[in-house]
């Protein structure tokens, strides 16, 4: 690999999530009283890329698909050691389903031309499917590896891994490939103030539905393109739970006896 | 022609996992209801023989692939022999278990059919109109979405431990296909093997003690584990303590751990952070040891104590003992 390496990170904006609201009485999920922030998984994600580029030299391409702040996202990327960084952004893209939201980013990624290597998160905090990479990769028709854990050598064009499938694994994959990466793979490092500084006047390229329109059919990405429609969102509440306190001095006798009557404490 | 509800019998160390089983029973309850039958797709090395429980189990039919080349799990080649077979075959709905296997396989044959697939869900319903509705948590397990599939099959990814066990029933017959193994390809992926197991498997567990920042330092887990061991169960933790190394990733509970769903859960100096509560808000009974009256965790729980966890754990410890008539205290 003289060229060093193509990396590709996919990163996507999610609300902070401990600061959603949910409304219960109507089901209502309030995106709008959260700040944004970038998937936690996919912070692991980049910064594998930007060691991997650090080792090996190489170049390290950041992009998401969603609405115009997702900016800020790329903007952190960059400062995390991306070199370039794309925004799909179009109100054709909005409304994907985990399928129609592959196929405009592996539009982007054949777009782009050669690449050696894809990271993703595992999953979001948000959407929560963990199908986006697999569906990728099938797209591009590259191997993936899901969980990966540890990056152990890259060797030719040989990556060798670890996948934690409960049991773990050590996987061999000849590259081009994408992985899916765990929150154990490594620590993300802040950036420094000079990082963040230079990340500001770096460019962020935008593409549009028609700028894919030579790898994908446009009207196969967001809601035209998705096969599967969320009909209805329920937020559970925790009416099936007692909520029973058991207070005072005999407290964990009480305790005690519920387990025992439960069966948990047999002789 | 009737048409099927494919379900995908996931295979490990060539032993059925119980998910296919549960699966089967889910299957058969909406095949009742749409008029379809149900169909099984087994795959590995040596595994032949397990094709007859998947029909005690609830299938009519069973698509057996068994070879070498099937040994190990090869996503693409899996992948691969799936998309072939449901081409052929053209199920109405397929079935995955949402293990780690099952959501990094089920999405790529989703995409090569160009098909929908909804992610670990808990529950499948059909509606009045005939349609099936998955439901499944997302916003770290804040919510529950229903979502319906415009394309066929139906794929649907399902959580572990959520559909219940149906019984075996050996006088059930049913028919089995021995298919063609698929041609050996180089892939790209060489799987050079298992380094490590998991040294719990927490998901099973039907009694789970947890740790979480509540305790002080390290060797506090054997009082956990004491209670653990004389309840039947396992030891479990919030994430801290695994980024603390105190404690292996087996061990977690939560978004970013293990989706448990025992008959018992015991929060001990765990707070109910959205991400712990993703993995095991399901548990039948929830109790919370924690000493903060306004900890998230009592909203969740069946039963709480709030006090000092190193008074209550011990105590509780010792009035098990006094029943099981073991040792000293
Ligand atoms: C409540 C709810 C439930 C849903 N359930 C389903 C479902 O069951 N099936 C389904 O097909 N769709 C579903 N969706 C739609 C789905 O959330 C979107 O398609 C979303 O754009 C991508 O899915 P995800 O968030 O699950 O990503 P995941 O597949 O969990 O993401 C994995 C990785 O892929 C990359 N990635 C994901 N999205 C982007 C992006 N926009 N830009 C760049 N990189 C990205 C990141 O690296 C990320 O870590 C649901 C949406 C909602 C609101
Ligand atoms: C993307 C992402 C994924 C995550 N995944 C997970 C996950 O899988 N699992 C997980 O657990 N977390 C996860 N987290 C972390 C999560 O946000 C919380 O930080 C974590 O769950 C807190 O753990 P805790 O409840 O043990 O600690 P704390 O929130 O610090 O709570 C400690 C509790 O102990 C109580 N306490 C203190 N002393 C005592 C005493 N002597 N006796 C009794 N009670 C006492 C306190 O009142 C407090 O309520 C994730 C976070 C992110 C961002």
């Amino acid at each position: 690999m003289g060229r060093g390496f193509r990396i590709v990170v996919l990163i996507k904006q999610v609300p902070d999530i401990e600061k959603v609201k949910f409304d219960f009485e109507v089901g209502r999920i309030d995106r709008s009283s959260a700040p944004a922030e970038t998937n936690p998984f996919d912070l692991h994600a980049l910064e594998a890329a930007v060691r991997l580029k650090e080792k090996f030299g190489g170049l390290v391409t950041a992009i998401s698909m969603g609405p115009k702040q997702a900016e800020s996202s790329l903007r952190e990327a960059l400062a995390r050691g991306a070199d370039h960084a794309i925004l799909l952004t179009d109100a054709r893209f909005a409304g994907a389903d985990t399928i129609a939201t592959s196929r405009a980013l592996a539009a982007a990624i054949k777009k782009l031309g050669e690449f050696d290597l894809i990271l993703c998160g595992e999953k979001t905090v948000d959407g929560d499917t963990g199908q986006v990479g697999p569906e990728v990769a099938e797209l591009l028709n590259v191997p993936h590896v899901a969980y990966v854990s540890e990056i152990r050598e890259v060797a030719g064009d040989k990556i060798v891994v670890v996948s934690d499938m409960g049991d773990k694994y050590l996987c061999e994959v000849k590259l081009p490939a994408l992985l899916t990466v765990t929150r154990e793979l490594n620590a993300p490092r802040l950036p420094t103030l000079r990082d963040v500084l230079s990340a500001r006047k770096k460019r962020i390229e935008i593409w549009d539905a028609d700028a894919l329109a030579d790898y994908e059919d446009p009207n196969r990405f967001g809601i035209n393109g998705s096969r599967t429609i969320v009909v209805k969102v329920v937020v559970p509440g925790t009416e099936k739970r007692k909520g029973i306190i058991l207070r005072g001095g005999d407290a964990v006798e009480k305790l005690f006896n519920i387990l025992e009557e439960g069966g948990f404490a047999r002789p | 022609m009737i048409g099927g509800i494919l379900v995908y019998a996931e295979t490990i160390d060539s032993k059925i996992h119980p998910i296919s089983f549960e699966l089967l029973g889910k299957a058969r309850e909406i095949a009742e209801k749409l008029g379809l039958e149900v169909w099984s797709v087994i795959m590995g090395f040596n595994i032949r023989e397990h094709a007859r429980d998947l029909i005690y189990y609830g299938a009519d039919k069973v698509y057996v692939y068994d070879d070498e080349s099937l040994k190990d799990f090869d996503v693409v080649m899996y992948k691969d022999v799936l998309v072939k077979l449901v081409r052929e075959i053209e199920p109405e709905i397929f079935l995955v278990g949402a293990t780690p296997l099952g959501r990094s396989l089920a999405p790529r044959v989703a995409a090569a059919l160009d098909t929908g697939l909804t992610a670990d869900c808990i529950d499948l319903q059909v509606d009045d109109e005939g349609n099936l509705i998955q439901i499944r948590p997302a916003f770290t397990g804040n919510i529950l979405a229903h979502i319906k599939t415009m394309s066929k099959p139906i794929m649907s990814t399902i959580r572990y431990k959520v559909m219940s066990m149906p019984t075996r029933d050996e006088n059930r017959s049913g028919e089995i296909v021995v298919k063609d193994p698929p041609k050996k390809i180089d892939t790209g992926i060489r799987i050079l093997g298992r380094i490590s197991r998991r040294a719990v498997n927490i998901t099973d567990a039907e009694v789970i003690v947890s740790a979480g920042r509540g305790l002080k330092k390290r060797e506090d887990l054997k009082m956990l584990e004491e209670l653990a061991n004389l309840l039947g169960g396992v030891l479990g933790a919030s994430r801290p303590l695994v980024d603390e190394g105190w404690i292996t990733k087996d061990h977690q509970v939560g978004f970013s751990g293990n989706t448990v769903k025992p008959r018992l859960y015991i929060a001990c100096g765990i707070s109910g952070s959205p991400q712990h509560l993703a993995g095991m808000r399901d548990s039948q009974i929830i109790v919370a040891i924690n000493a903060d009256p306004s900890a998230p965790i009592f909203r969740y729980a069946d039963y709480g104590v709030v006090g000092d966890l190193y008074e209550v754990v011990p105590k509780l410890i010792s009035m098990i003992k006094r029943v099981k008539g073991v040792g000293g205290s």
